[in-house]
């Protein structure tokens, strides 16, 4: 059974020899172009006049085109229709593409890029939420607001009340690879479009809406991707939608990579933002009643900034049961690059709240950090095994009501509504958005790292260590994650795919997930090896193409193996059915009587070789090709009310982690990081644990030294790696410990396995906690060291001298 | 212009290319794709080659190296690190087994350093692999990688470069590329507007970023003579075209402080192609070499023609990007105390590793009886030119070394500096520090445990 083990990822063997092929290294003809944007220097201004006469003229130029030569401009927008790919009169932020440059180098193109005068007429650019709310600039209405109990009323009646306000700073995603694409013509004016995208189908409907072909006559293809994020699954629009635009023009292929620096510039980011809250908390820490105030920072145009604040909202609790919560969401538009999915996709920066809240309720009563933690949890499962839990057959989604603006294949599509009756607080406790718990590990596991981390004996002796250190102070927080698998706009909760033996007995397998780093091929080919008791390595990959699997949902939401698992599973059985009925045709027995294994397929007292098995099906005309789709069961979402099961299951895990900092310098290192994360039954714990760790990695570095610096005129000051610091390899734990909890998922998941992509990132909130912890102890209990994120040397010095009094 | 160098153990000569053209624009034209760009700025590494001369094999950026660098040396891409038949080099296995490759795409760089570092027998993983940026993996499986495939035999390929690279005649450069430092001061005094060309580490940038075409233009990587390094007389000369990670070597025992400073400037790809020589006359005020060098008093010297002269360093640095340097000449070399047992060097950014100072601090106070009979104390990063901090040091020196001076002193500094806010820092943060770090020096040369590098769990 090749599902479960540890294999390495499929393409290690070429990524470790330099023969992994990325979209710039694909050979194109030798006509091919090169595209290059000309970017916005203004954060907000009406365009005065537009002179291309240098760029036209400098070397290399083949055609420069702007808003004038594109009265049809076309949209890369994944939601409202609102991002032209060039500006329309007016610009929006610093670096909004304005015209493009197609060349015959890529260099030449990035020069002549440099030489256009775009005169502004400058207004007033909104480049904070504080300006955005002065100017009540947002997106929809007004704030959501969703809300469980009568929190108003159990603060009011709290024995204390903790309140605060909390920066959170944003994050570029750092992908390796740059943005990149290709669109190379074909006869009959289609198009094939090479795009480093996590989002195939979407480009494929973008670039059809830009040249006015129906999707049939664009095929995308997606091999890999050099690390996605989440930056991936609207930000290649724009240059697969200029590629295409450019090579219909031209008639030849067309090539465009971002350079790194415009890269960071144009591209959207995680979303930063401040939380306000108040909680009503008895002497023990427990919260009676809790409000948020989330102020979202989305940008220029609304991409997916929707989903990403409601996902804030729907982890607002993580793993704590509240009563009595509100929670409004502001997601507030300004004049900035426009902030996009990331990693978690909202879902840390609603965690990251709560969980400071519970650090500062548990200093403000002077409790264990950890133990207020737990007194809060939600219920444990075993209380809470009796349901099945499927609220769905009350709440049937129905479509969305505007269709013809509906962007279908994204996320950032209009929602659906529904209705059902709410399930209340009972043996089973519920979320703020009123779906029932029924999965709660946490108690188990956290006890079980606490446990394994030595976490009590481990911070007793770092309180006897800081009492003799003057200068350095150690710390030491254990977080916990819930997360929430499956999109929230629910029909994306689908996937096909297709499966062909050939007569040689080998298997060919496509999937609608992109391959971005995260090892899904793998999984999905060892899923599909299972079926066919083969090894993994008689799977062949093949590239995502829109062209034979359609309709694909972006590989996002941590779902990629969970729903193209379950489809690949399903065709490759409808294949594996077919050979069992023709071999217990063949035998006179029921083809449930007809096993693979080890390559071999046993009926009736008889093994034959599964090359054998198949050669003789092929001879006898049984079809040998299947395609196969899986919809996620039992989830419905109404996301207007706030209420239904948007989630079809959870993925737990929980982090201990240990730093050290410097309170005359603010200088802090992670010394130790434990985690224990819950999987499911792994599909593969090699590239699981692989998950996690780099998640763990990339979410303290969020935390800690990932700092985007904007200027007063909008300009991002931290536009490339000299700048922005994404943690090097000394910035990984020294002392780390990983391991997966190992227990089936209670749903009828893809071999009982969990998602594992987004929900370690979370793990890498205890690095915050910890610092929060050791700053503490640079003071005498009675400041609350309020550390925002990212917590760099200089935001820890800062709350240092806060506790400090100084 | 011609430039002959050995490309995966073959000759090549490249013809008419512009002396800008960097080594992994030409690669991935020339179908060499395993190399990758990243940044285009040499801060990812994953563009990491390993180019052999007469001095051993290093790992360098490629995409800050110009092609008439490479001349008469031995490049080895990622392509060329596997065998003739396509072995796997060790740590290719390893990182397979390791699962040290996730999107694969900054893995040839890694690939690159660690054979490198494999081929040089380092075990210093982290500081091997700083330049290296990894964002899906966390680096753990990387570095176990490394690990295990430190104890594995070197492939006979990768030591050929070496005996290769002695027998190569290259031939002359069509680039100017002069040979010794007569040579440079002759066509410099001619040229006086020419732009010199040491490592590249930031020159590459003006080429790859600002997209400046550069004319006249001298490679300086062949003037052996400006490559020595020589303790005389109690002090170092070090001529302007040593390495950072050569100059690293010659004062890790001798001035450890600073020697573990130059173990953050940048990164081994950096540290191979930078000079000290660059990082001086380029004049930037938050480069980490100058502050150190005048703690410890160094005397800078400078050519121009036949003529040569010397300064304290710090006399050398007049305003933001403005040195006391005239047309046609360069910086020859510098020269320091070889021990300066109270010199500390600190060096404050947002990452450890490979980043840019938003605060280096040196200090170098001489205490004789209890008292301060000298102090030289030099920032980076708190105003437009590498800084002394004259006001702190004069309410230092005659003084009791107690805490009560120090702090007295840590007041004073306020007016040295004023220190500006950037991406890197605020100007409050910046002197709070600066002032902090002096704190710092005194309770290190107490014993007190200052570094956070120093602590485990």
């Amino acid at each position: 059974m090749s599902m479960g083990k540890p294999l390495p990822h499929d393409a290690a063997p070429l990524h470790v020899t330099g023969q992994a092929r990325y979209i710039d290294d694909l050979s194109f003809p030798a006509n091919a172009l090169h595209l290059a944007f000309g970017l916005s220097t203004v954060a907000h201004g009406e365009i005065t006049s537009l002179d291309l006469s240098a760029v036209r003229a400098a070397p290399g130029v083949v055609a420069v085109l702007s808003a004038e030569d594109l009265p049809d401009m076309p949209d890369c927008s994944p939601s409202m229709h609102d991002e032209p790919l060039l500006a329309m009169g007016t610009v929006h932020y610093v670096g909004q593409p304005v015209f493009l440059v197609i060349a015959d180098s890529h260099l030449a193109a990035r020069k002549a890029a440099r030489l256009g005068k775009i005169t502004c007429r400058e207004l007033p650019a909104l480049l904070t939420v504080d300006a955005a709310l002065a100017a009540d600039s947002r997106f929809e209405g007004g704030p959501v607001i969703w809300a469980k109990g009568d929190a108003a009323t159990a603060i009011a009646g709290a024995p204390r009340v903790v309140e605060g306000s909390f920066e959170v700073g944003g994050q570029e995603h750092f992908y390796l690879e740059g943005q990149v694409a290709a669109a190379i013509p074909q006869e009959g004016g289609d198009m094939v479009v090479h795009s480093s995208t996590q989002h195939p189908t979407e480009v494929q409907h973008k670039v059809a809406h830009a040249l006015h072909l129906p999707m049939s006559s664009v095929r995308v293809e997606v091999r890999r991707m050099g690390g996605g994020f989440g930056g991936k699954e609207s930000q290649g629009n724009a240059l697969a939608i200029a590629c295409a635009v450019a090579a219909r023009l031209t008639g030849c292929p067309c090539r465009m990579r971002y350079d790194r620096d415009d890269d960071m510039v144009i591209t959207g980011k995680r979303h930063d933002l401040r939380i306000l809250y108040r909680a009503g908390v008895d002497d023990q820490g427990r919260i009676l009643g809790l409000e948020f105030t989330h102020l979202f920072r989305c940008g220029w145009s609304q991409d997916l900034s929707l989903p990403v604040a409601d996902r804030a909202m729907l982890h607002a609790d993580n793993c704590y049961h509240l009563a009595h919560v509100r929670i409004e969401s502001h997601r507030l538009k300004t004049n900035t690059c426009s902030a996009t999915a990331y990693r978690g996709f909202g879902g840390p920066q609603g965690m990251i709240g709560i969980e400071r809240v519970l650090d500062h309720v548990a200093f403000a009563v002077g409790r264990e950090p950890l133990e207020v933690r737990k007194a809060n949890f939600y219920r444990g499962m075993a209380s809470a095994d009796a349901s099945g839990g499927d609220i769905s057959a009350s709440m049937k989604a129905e479509g969305s009501s505007k269709g013809g603006e509906v962007d279908l294949t994204s996320r950032g599509a209009a929602l659906p509504v529904g209705s059902h009756d709410l399930p209340a607080d009972g043996a089973v406790q519920t979320t703020p958005y009123h779906m029932p718990v029924e999965d709660f590990i946490g108690h188990e596991l956290v006890a079980e790292l606490e446990r394994t981390s030595g976490y009590a004996a481990r911070k007793a002796e770092i309180a006897r260590w800081n009492a003799g250190s003057k200068v350095l102070k150690r710390g030491i927080a254990l977080t916990p994650v819930k997360f929430g698998i499956s999109f929230t706009l629910t029909w994306l909760n689908q996937a096909g795919a297709l499966v062909h033996v050939y007569q040689d007995g080998s298997v060919a397998l496509n999937h609608g997930g992109t391959e971005m780093g995260q090892g899904l091929f793998q999984k999905v080919a060892q899923v599909t090896a299972s079926v066919f008791g083969l090894d993994a390595d008689r799977v062949k990959i093949t590239a995502t193409d829109t062209g034979k699997v359609p309709n694909t949902s972006a590989t996002a939401a941590s779902s990629g193996s969970d729903l193209n698992g379950m489809a690949a599973k399903a065709a490759a059985e409808t294949i594996r059915g077919r050979l069992a009925e023709f071999m217990a045709e063949r035998h006179q027995v029921q083809p449930s009587a007809v096993t693979f294994a080890d390559g071999t397929v046993k009926v009736a007292g008889e093994s034959y070789g599964w090359e054998q098995v198949v050669a003789w099906a092929y001879q006898a005309r049984v079809s040998l090709s299947s395609t196969g789709y899986y919809a996620t069961p039992k989830i419905v979402w109404d996301r207007v009310k706030g209420t239904g099961r948007p989630f079809f299951y959870f993925a737990y895990g929980a982090a201990v982690t240990e730093v050290v900092i410097d309170r005359l310098t603010g200088e802090n290192r992670i010394l130790r990081a434990d985690l224990l994360h819950d999987t499911g039954t792994s599909l593969n714990p090699a590239l699981d644990i692989g998950q996690v760790e780099g998640a763990y990695v990339q979410g303290a570095g969020w935390l800690t030294t990932e700092e985007l610096v904007w200027d007063g005129k909008g300009r991002l000051a931290t536009h490339a790696p000299s700048t922005y610091k994404i943690p090097a390899c000394s910035d990984r734990p020294r002392d780390f410990r990983v391991k997966l909890w190992g227990k089936p998922n209670r749903e009828d998941s893809v071999g009982k396995s969990k998602a594992v992509g987004e929900p370690p990132f979370m793990l890498g909130i205890s690095a915050l906690y910890a610092l929060s912890d050791a700053v503490a102890a640079c003071g005498d209990g009675t400041v609350y060291p309020a550390l925002d994120a990212p917590a760099t040397a200089e935001r820890v010095l800062m709350a240092v001298r806060r506790v400090e009094g100084v | 212009m011609t430039v002959a160098f050995l490309l995966n153990g073959t000759p090549v000569r490249v013809e008419a290319e512009a002396p800008t053209r960097t080594l992994l624009d030409w690669l991935r034209s020339g179908g060499l794709t395993g190399t990758k760009e990243g940044c285009n700025e040499g801060d990812c590494g994953a563009c990491t080659v390993m180019v052999t001369d007469a001095s051993g094999s290093k790992a360098l950026n490629a995409c800050i190296l110009f092609l008439p660098q490479l001349h008469g040396k031995a490049v080895r891409t990622v392509e060329g690190i596997s065998g003739p038949k396509g072995e796997m080099h060790p740590v290719q296995a390893a990182m397979v087994s390791h699962h040290g490759s996730q999107c694969g795409f900054c893995t040839p760089g890694f690939v690159v350093s660690m054979a490198v570092a494999h081929l040089n027998g380092a075990t210093d993983h982290d500081d091997q692999l700083a330049g290296n940026l990894c964002r899906c993996t966390g680096y753990a499986p990387i570095v176990r990688a490394a690990e295990a495939a430190s104890g594995e035999a070197v492939p006979e390929w990768m030591v050929a470069d070496r005996a290769s690279v002695a027998e190569f005649a290259a031939g002359e450069a069509g680039a100017f590329r002069p040979e010794d430092s007569d040579a440079l001061a002759e066509w410099y005094l001619a040229n006086p507007d020419a732009v010199l060309v040491a490592g590249a580490t930031d020159v590459g940038l003006w080429v790859t970023k600002q997209l400046r075409e550069l004319t006249p233009v001298a490679f300086l990587n062949g003037v052996r003579d400006l490559q020595g390094i020589e303790a005389r007389g109690g002090q170092l000369h070090v001529g302007a075209c040593v390495t950072i990670n050569a100059l690293r070597e010659a004062v890790a025992e001798r001035l450890p402080s600073f020697g573990e400073m130059l173990r953050r400037y940048a990164s081994v790809q950096v540290r191979n192609a930078a000079t000290i020589g660059g990082n001086i006359a380029n004049g930037s005020p938050i480069g980490d070499g100058p502050p150190a060098l005048i703690a410890l008093g160094a005397t800078l010297h400078l050519r121009r023609g036949d003529e040569m002269r010397s300064m304290p360093l710090e006399d050398f640095f007049i305003e933001y990007r403005k040195q006391d340097r005239k047309p046609g000449e360069f910086v020859a070399g510098v020269s320091f105390p070889e021990r300066a047992p109270a010199l500390r060097c600190y060096k404050i950014s947002k990452r450890f590793d490979q980043d840019i100072s938003a605060v280096c601090g040196c200090f170098n106070v001489t205490v004789e009886g209890g008292r301060v009979s000298e102090a030289r104390i030099a920032f980076g990063g708190m105003a437009g030119v590498p800084k002394r901090a004259s006001l702190a040091e004069a309410a230092l020196v005659g003084k009791d070394w107690t805490e009560a001076v120090v702090n007295a002193a840590a007041e004073a500094m306020a007016g040295d500096f004023t220190p500006m806010t950037d991406m890197r820092a605020s100007a409050g943060y910046r002197m709070l520090t600066a002032q902090n770090l002096l704190r710092r020096y005194f309770h290190d040369l107490n014993g007190t445990a200052v570094s956070v590098l120093e602590v485990s769990a």
